[in-house]
């Protein structure tokens, strides 16, 4: 390969920032034009500085951090570091809302959430002008996944270190905090997050010694039988992904936690990445022994700078504790796990959009077949599970399947988190056995906000879909809520109430659907557009029936396309939401004056 | 190293498109399959030279068994399929599709679209008018995130001028729907140059060089094979641009004259593109042993020893 880079050689901040993720230069006189005085090249290397080239989002992040953006002269020497072209170096950074490609000189950067949550708590405008001053960059977000603290900012500070700090109201991690009923978050704020020797007290490793004595057909086999499925919201049965990877004849094996949560009123998987990381490594750790895996990844996304922090110390702590690396509890398995940060995409939870961000590539989504258990991360065979779909395999390998069963319903066995947003007396996340119905749900969250009536919940967040009061005796499962039209999805609970305006929060879902979509595919990448341009000429009430009509027609169609031929769930749901509150709430009936 | 003898024989599958019952090869995509038959799919990306990267969407077809539609162009076939290619569903898809392109990009030199608009009733102006193009470099410059507050009363489109940055071709991104086939040619899959890639994200997804610079500050080597692949008219010859420009487009007056390219001992074949005794284009064909239609910029643009280049016009 003939690489070309034209830009004039980085500053020191930006090369010190590069060389912290990617080491020194083997040859430091090859990328330094000052030095050579000559025409830049790819760094000498060939394939081994090649393969490297999942540091490319690492290395654009540190760039960002540092400098506060991505210049040309930062761009080109990633290329030349890596040897990708910059170009595609380009293409990679513009993918993302977390970079910036054009000069960001303020002191600071707040992301101000504006998606569902943060709009009903209001104050939007207001949260845009408290940050306002000449040093500050403010800029518009989608959601934060803080909706029980709503509203959110996110503000960064770039330097050596940046410091990242999220901005909500203050509120206690967990209303169910120490109940004896708990099993997914018996430990959050309960004891100090990073604390092993707690995590060990409070029930920790005693998961992964059973599944290291039982070997890893039997804990499949448990896995199996407990009858888990995916909590990301696709709710695929994850003892078949698992029997799928652990058969695959490509080596290495890769295991990817999802931790990319970004579906707007979702914040469960952070509650349990902040309160209780170890969970997320143990459990990592079994899902690999049990699949072959060498190597896991957590693709943690880039809005959760606690998380990342507190996953980094907790990992440390595993190493250092014998639980993470060569020779796991003893017992000669070796598994080790990273976090990748994302940088800002939705479109980046999709399991293979997950693998092409790792792999530095645009946050795509491949075309399946063929499926992530037989071609994932770098073409081998991946398993890929969410936060909460993989805590589940604590209790289900400590204490068996049968006992796991005890709670739930036949088609939907378990414990679930609930994400309670928006009109309700406590927020938060909340652990119910699965068939709780919604309105039990609603009320063990304090009930809606005093002085309030329900007009609406949206179920499974944007992707999911609005459903009425007289819902509320909907037993939350999944065979339940199929039924009904709706989804459990990632497990979005957000209530709203009569003095919300539904057309705001449906127009922001068609905002949010064109702003992350990830353009390769034409219903998704236009589809949309005309969603959004349908809705908003709906929500002006100024036109004619036929034109409503006309409109109506558009989003139908549109969405059915959008439905039937996008590449990816992002696509095929961007019109879930917006369809239920037209069917079921005539949010723009056709003959409205 | 493994002989001849070694491999695997492709498996011989049995599967039904619209009743017909077919024997294919495992693998074959069903767009292979379907045209075999001479059942006709539409489809835009996909190019003979080049692997399917579906991202058009117009070759959907039904696949009894699956939630969604499926591409026809990268599905591959496998026993016991039943395929519809001609279902209420798949003829959705496609006239939403096309209004959805037809709508937002300018597909007037995008051969087949106007049969496939009427035989699926697509009909792109139903979204209202065409909202302003955008100005130059505009597009380049939207901000991965930032919401675009558009006019909702009219269509937003990928209209904006021509990139005119070299005297040998043009980039006419109006016309763009972003099918990938330039970046897949300019890049790993043909001619390893990376000059460009998609930058940016959604509806402001396109083709880029890095940070919008000049081709001629790019790593460009002008061999003009994103010209060979796009099916839209997006890039094309500026001997063909100008031409078009002053209405001199004449392609009833034009002739093709296959010859072999006499700057190297590749032997590639050219194909001469002549109107009025002047060449226009030279392209190479895509079922070439050699080429598989690529060209270097001597054989593609190199024509200058049998004619003076043009003069352009100054804008």
């Amino acid at each position: 390969m003939d690489l070309h880079f034209t830009a004039k050689d980085p500053t020191t901040a930006e090369r010190d920032a590069v060389d912290d993720v990617l080491g020194a230069p083997l040859d430091r006189t090859a990328v330094d034009r000052a030095a050579t005085g000559q025409y830049l090249r790819a760094e000498r290397g060939g394939a081994a500085v090649r393969r490297q080239r999942h540091l490319l989002l690492p290395a654009l992040l540190a760039l960002v951090d540092r400098v506060g953006w991505i210049s040309p002269e930062g761009l080109d020497y990633i290329g030349l570091r890596l040897g990708v072209a910059p170009a595609e170096v380009y293409g990679v950074a513009s993918f993302y809302a977390l970079l910036a490609l054009e000069p960001r000189l303020t002191r600071s950067v707040v992301h101000v959430c504006v998606d569902l949550a943060c709009r009903m708590a209001g104050g939007v405008d207001e949260q845009r002008h408290r940050y306002e001053d000449s040093d500050t960059l403010v800029v518009d977000s989608a959601c934060l996944g803080q909706c029980d603290r709503a509203p959110a900012a996110m503000v960064t500070e770039p330097g050596a270190p940046a410091r990242h700090r999220v901005d909500a109201r203050e509120a206690t991690v967990i209303a169910q905090c120490g109940e004896a009923s708990l099993t997914l978050l018996r430990r959050v704020d309960v004891i100090a997050p990073t604390d092993l020797d707690a995590y060990r007290a409070h029930g920790g490793y005693v998961a992964l010694r059973r599944a290291l004595d039982i070997g890893p057909a039997a804990v499949r086999a448990e896995v199996d039988a407990a009858g888990l499925v995916g909590r990301g919201g696709a709710a695929f049965p994850t003892g078949r992904k698992w029997a799928a990877v652990a058969a695959a004849p490509g080596q290495p094996h890769h295991l990817v936690c999802n931790a990319d949560e970004s579906e707007p009123g979702t914040f469960k998987d952070r509650v349990i990445l902040e309160g209780d990381p170890f969970a997320v490594i143990e459990a990592m750790t079994i899902a690999a022994y049990a699949t072959g895996c060498e190597h896991g990844w957590i693709y943690l996304r880039g809005e959760y700078p606690l998380a990342r922090a507190r996953l980094e110390e907790a990992m440390a702590r595993a190493r250092r504790g014998g639980l993470l690396g060569p020779n796991v509890m003893g017992r000669g398995f070796a598994f080790d796990v990273e976090v990748f940060r994302g940088a800002g995409a939705y479109i980046c939870g999709e399991e293979t959009a997950i693998f092409n961000s790792i792999e530095g590539y645009r946050g795509e989504p491949r075309t399946k077949p063929p499926f992530p258990v037989e071609v994932g991360l770098f073409g081998r065979p991946t398993l890929v599970n969410n936060v909460e779909t993989l805590i589940n395999v604590l209790p289900i390998v400590a204490d068996g399947a049968a006992e796991y069963r005890r709670l739930g319903t036949v088609g939907s066995p378990g414990p679930k988190l609930f994400c309670l947003s928006g009109s309700v007396r406590s927020p938060g996340v909340y652990e119910v056995p699965f068939g709780t119905t919604l309105g039990g749900l609603i009320e063990r969250a304090g009930g809606l906000t005093e002085g309030r009536t329900l007009q609406a919940v949206l179920i499974g967040g944007a992707a999911g879909s609005f459903v009425g009061p007289e819902q509320l005796d909907l037993p939350l499962t999944f065979e339940a809520t199929r039924a009904a039209g709706t989804t459990v999805g990632s497990g979005v609970v957000m209530v709203i109430d009569d003095q919300a305006d539904l057309v705001d929060l449906v127009t922001r879902i068609a905002a949010f659907f064109r702003d992350e979509s990830c353009g390769q595919c034409v219903p998704c990448r236009v589809g949309t557009v005309r969603q959004e341009e349908a809705i908003l000429r709906l929500s002006v009430g100024k036109r004619q029936r036929h034109e409503r009509a006309h409109d109506l027609e558009i989003l139908h169609d549109v969405g059915q396309t959008m439905r039937d031929a996008s590449i990816c769930g992002l696509g095929q749901t961007a019109w879930n939401a917006i369809e239920s509150a037209l069917t079921r709430f005539k949010l723009f009936p056709e003959d409205a004056p | 190293m493994t002989s001849q003898g070694d491999e695997a024989t492709p498996r011989s599958v049995q599967l039904s498109v619209d009743g017909t019952v077919v024997t294919a090869t495992e693998g074959d995509s069903l767009l292979a399959v379907c045209r075999g038959l001479g059942v006709e799919v539409p489809t835009l990306c996909y190019g003979d030279t080049l692997t399917a990267r579906n991202a058009c969407r117009i070759c959907v077809v039904e696949l009894d068994g699956n939630r969604t539609l499926v591409p026809a162009c990268s599905r591959p076939a496998e026993e016991g399929q039943v395929v519809h290619t001609d279902s209420a569903r798949v003829r959705t898809s496609r006239k939403v599709v096309l209004e959805l392109l037809g709508s937002s990009v300018d597909l007037s030199l995008t051969k087949g679209v106007e049969a496939w608009n009427e035989r699926y009733e697509a009909d792109p102006s139903r979204f209202g008018p065409s909202a302003a193009p955008a100005g130059i470099g505009e597009r380049d410059r939207r901000v991965t995130g930032e919401h675009h507050h558009a006019d909702p009363l009219t269509a937003a489109t990928v209209a904006q001028p021509a990139k005119i940055d070299n005297p040998l071709y043009v980039r006419d991104y109006s016309k763009c729907i972003l099918c990938f086939k330039c970046v897949d040619a300019c890049g790993e899959q043909w001619q390893n140059t990376f000059a460009i890639s998609a930058a940016g994200r959604g509806f402001d997804a396109r083709i880029a060089t890095e940070f919008d610079v000049a081709l001629t500050d790019s790593a460009c080597v002008y061999c003009g094979n994103c010209i060979a692949v796009c099916p839209t008219g997006a890039l094309m010859s500026t001997a063909e641009f100008d031409l078009r420009g002053a209405g001199n487009w004449a392609p009833e007056r034009q002739h093709e004259t296959t010859t072999v390219c006499s700057y190297c001992g590749v032997g590639c074949n050219l194909t001469v593109h002549v109107q009025d005794n002047e060449i226009v284009n030279i392209s190479s064909p895509s079922d070439h042993d050699v080429t598989h239609g690529n060209l270097c910029i001597k054989g593609r643009f190199g024509y200058v020893n049998v004619q003076p280049p043009r003069r352009r016009v100054k804008d």
